[in-house]
């Protein structure tokens, strides 16, 4: 557990970075920082690992004030990741990824050897590992700079950023990644951003600062969309807060059954099937929806290039926001659901989504 | 040229106390040890700057000053100041070196800071916030980071000073030299050229040689 208590930060040309910050980041879970350019998130997180000690006010550790302790080993203890990488130019990947651990004294075979296998769990391929940094994509580079800050499996993470310089698609993966890679550890993340998407996202809870180093609001993501604390905090958090909210709700929706023809079928069996029905859907041989298709345009046969692909797909455990998009994506208003394997379970129209939400808001 | 060629390929211009091999150590000798003196005083103070950031003004503007001084004339600077202080037979070969000496530290200095100085900030932070201490950073992070620089402003002050170091033999020093001194006095202009030839190739030989330890020492991540 991390407390700040009180934290003050006052740079030397009298900025007021962070004022008066009291707030307790749980073990375990993810905790962002998020506010616009400048309102002090960077001073608030490098308080944590001694980088920046606060002007007044303390930062604590399990209880141990971070002031009192060395900041080197203090360090060694703390994963850290930054937005421009900072991966040191002259060591392949490989070795970058085992400086703490040889720092820590752990001999370098060894350290290669857990390296190479910890690439592989941030999503990195190992032949990667004898390259330098300067020949690896933006993506990459942010992947080995979160191997290299888990390497020593530091009980806490702080990401600076991370993810900011990377083209959207890629932030999109690295944010999954992360979190799955977050469900098996269960470190203490402390993640700064300033995009909002991510932090909702990413966050078990969520600081949102304003400048000044003022905190608005400490808040779960459904809160933070269902109950802004004042109008900073609802202008930041941004629009279409309640549809975005859905995100994070789940319900029962119950599914209808849908009738399917497999691709390759005949257009006279779709036809038959389709029972006068604007859309059929359209299933793989192993019973995976692939899209939609008009039976009355159909030709001899039902082929790819006759498929609309323009809906989602829900998996039956998504939030509701999910299940609510498959149903507006789909040509033919039903919104198709999927089990964990890919396989049709059914399909949902928009009203059954909002009976539920309609039903949750009632409960 | 053909006389050039004579001379160069005599044999008996290559051995004894005024031969070309004889001349060719000493040139070494003197030009070794300017630049390792040179060395030991720019490069720690030219780390100290890219580090910490201070006296960098201070630092420029004295290493562009030196520049400016032609080097013959720098060499008798140093001789009219300190000749009249030594007393045994090393009295023109002290101001020489020290002439070399002070000629040389500009561009291992300039390359040192500016070495240290260009490593990507990040980098430094990232090495701190993992937990190196400030003295880990600089031999781990930033020395070999500057190496490229480093060794470009090393390489500019070897030519220099094995280029300048024939004027030595102006003060009646040895070295190559005493080729171009000694043939404008027999008016031997062969042996001049051919002096002049030595130093030349000396020059790319020592160059090449540094260029060498070069790719050995700089990371491979380092080349653009
Ligand atoms: N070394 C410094 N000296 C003086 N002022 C500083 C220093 N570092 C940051 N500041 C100021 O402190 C305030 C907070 O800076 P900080 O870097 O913590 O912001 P941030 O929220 O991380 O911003 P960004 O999203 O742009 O990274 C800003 O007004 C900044 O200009
Ligand atoms: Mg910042």
């Amino acid at each position: 557990m991390i407390v700040f208590d009180r934290a003050t930060v006052v740079y030397p040309d009298q900025t007021v970075a962070v004022d008066q910050l009291s707030l307790t980041v749980p073990t375990g879970q993810v905790t962002v920082f998020v506010g616009p350019s400048g309102c002090g998130k960077t001073t608030s997180l490098r308080m944590i690992n001694k980088m920046i000690i606060p002007t007044s006010g303390r930062v604590l550790i399990d209880d141990v004030d971070v002031a009192k302790q060395d900041a080197a080993s203090l360090r060694r203890g703390i994963g850290y990741v930054i937005q421009q990488s900072g991966l040191f130019p002259h060591r392949t990947v490989v070795d970058n990824v085992s400086t703490v651990p040889m720092l820590l004294g752990v001999g370098r075979r060894r350290a290669r050897a857990d390296s190479m296998a910890l690439l592989e769990r941030v999503g990195l391929d190992p032949a990667l590992a004898r390259r330098y940094p300067n020949q690896l994509s933006g993506g990459q580079q942010q992947r080995v700079g979160v191997a290299r800050a888990l390497a020593a499996d530091p009980p806490i993470l702080l990401m600076d950023e991370p993810f900011s310089a990377v083209d959207p698609i890629v932030r999109q993966q690295l944010q999954d990644d992360l979190l799955r890679l977050q469900a098996d550890l269960g470190k203490t993340i402390v993640f700064v951003t300033h995009d909002i998407d991510e932090a909702l996202r990413i966050g078990d809870q969520v600081a949102v600062m304003r400048t000044g180093g003022y905190l608005a609001q400490l808040a779960s993501p459904a809160e933070l969309l269902s109950d802004p604390a004042d109008e900073f905090v609802a202008e930041f958090v941004g629009r279409d807060r309640g549809y975005r909210a859905l995100g994070f709700v789940s319900g029962e929706v119950a599914t209808r059954l849908e009738p399917t023809i497999t691709l390759g079928s005949s257009g006279e069996a779709a036809r038959r099937i389709a029972h006068g029905a604007d859309w059929l859907l359209v299933l793989d041989a192993d019973r995976r929806p692939v899209g939609w298709v008009r039976p009355d345009r159909l030709g001899a046969k039902v082929s790819a290039s006759d498929l609309n692909r323009s809906g989602t797909l829900a998996h039956d455990a998504a939030p509701l926001r999910a299940l609510l998009d498959a149903a507006l994506s789909s040509p033919s208003g039903r919104g198709v659901v999927v089990d964990a394997a890919g396989t049709l379970l059914g399909t949902v129209n928009a009203g059954d989504v909002v009976a539920v939400i309609e039903r949750e808001r009632g409960a | 040229m053909i006389d050039v060629w004579t001379w160069l390929t005599s044999g008996a211009n290559w051995v004894g106390t005024d031969g070309i091999w004889h001349r060719l150590v000493q040139h070494l000798e003197y030009s070794g040890s300017s630049l390792a003196i040179a060395a030991l005083i720019a490069i720690p103070l030219g780390l100290w700057i890219g580090h910490t950031g201070h006296g960098r003004v201070v630092a420029v503007s004295l290493a562009n000053g030196i520049r400016s001084i032609p080097s013959l004339g720098l060499l008798f600077i140093v001789l009219l100041l300190l000749a009249p202080h030594i007393h045994n037979g090393d009295a023109f070969l002290i101001p020489s070196i020290v002439a070399l000496v002070v000629l040389a530290i500009p561009p291992i200095l300039a390359g040192a800071y500016a070495g240290v100085e260009q490593v990507d900030p990040a980098a430094r932070d990232a090495g701190l916030g993992m937990g190196l201490t400030a003295w880990q950073v600089l031999w781990r992070i930033e020395v070999p980071c500057a190496l490229p620089l480093m060794f470009g402003g090393f390489r500019s002050a070897a030519l220099q000073v094995v280029a300048t170091a024939t004027i030595a033999a102006t003060v009646s020093v040895g070295g190559l030299g005493r080729f171009l001194i000694d043939g404008l006095a027999y008016r031997d202009y062969s042996m001049m050229a051919g002096g002049a030839l030595l130093v030349g190739l000396l020059a790319i030989t020592v160059d090449a040689v540094l260029a060498g330890v070069q790719r050995l020492l700089v990371s491979p991540g380092l080349r653009s």
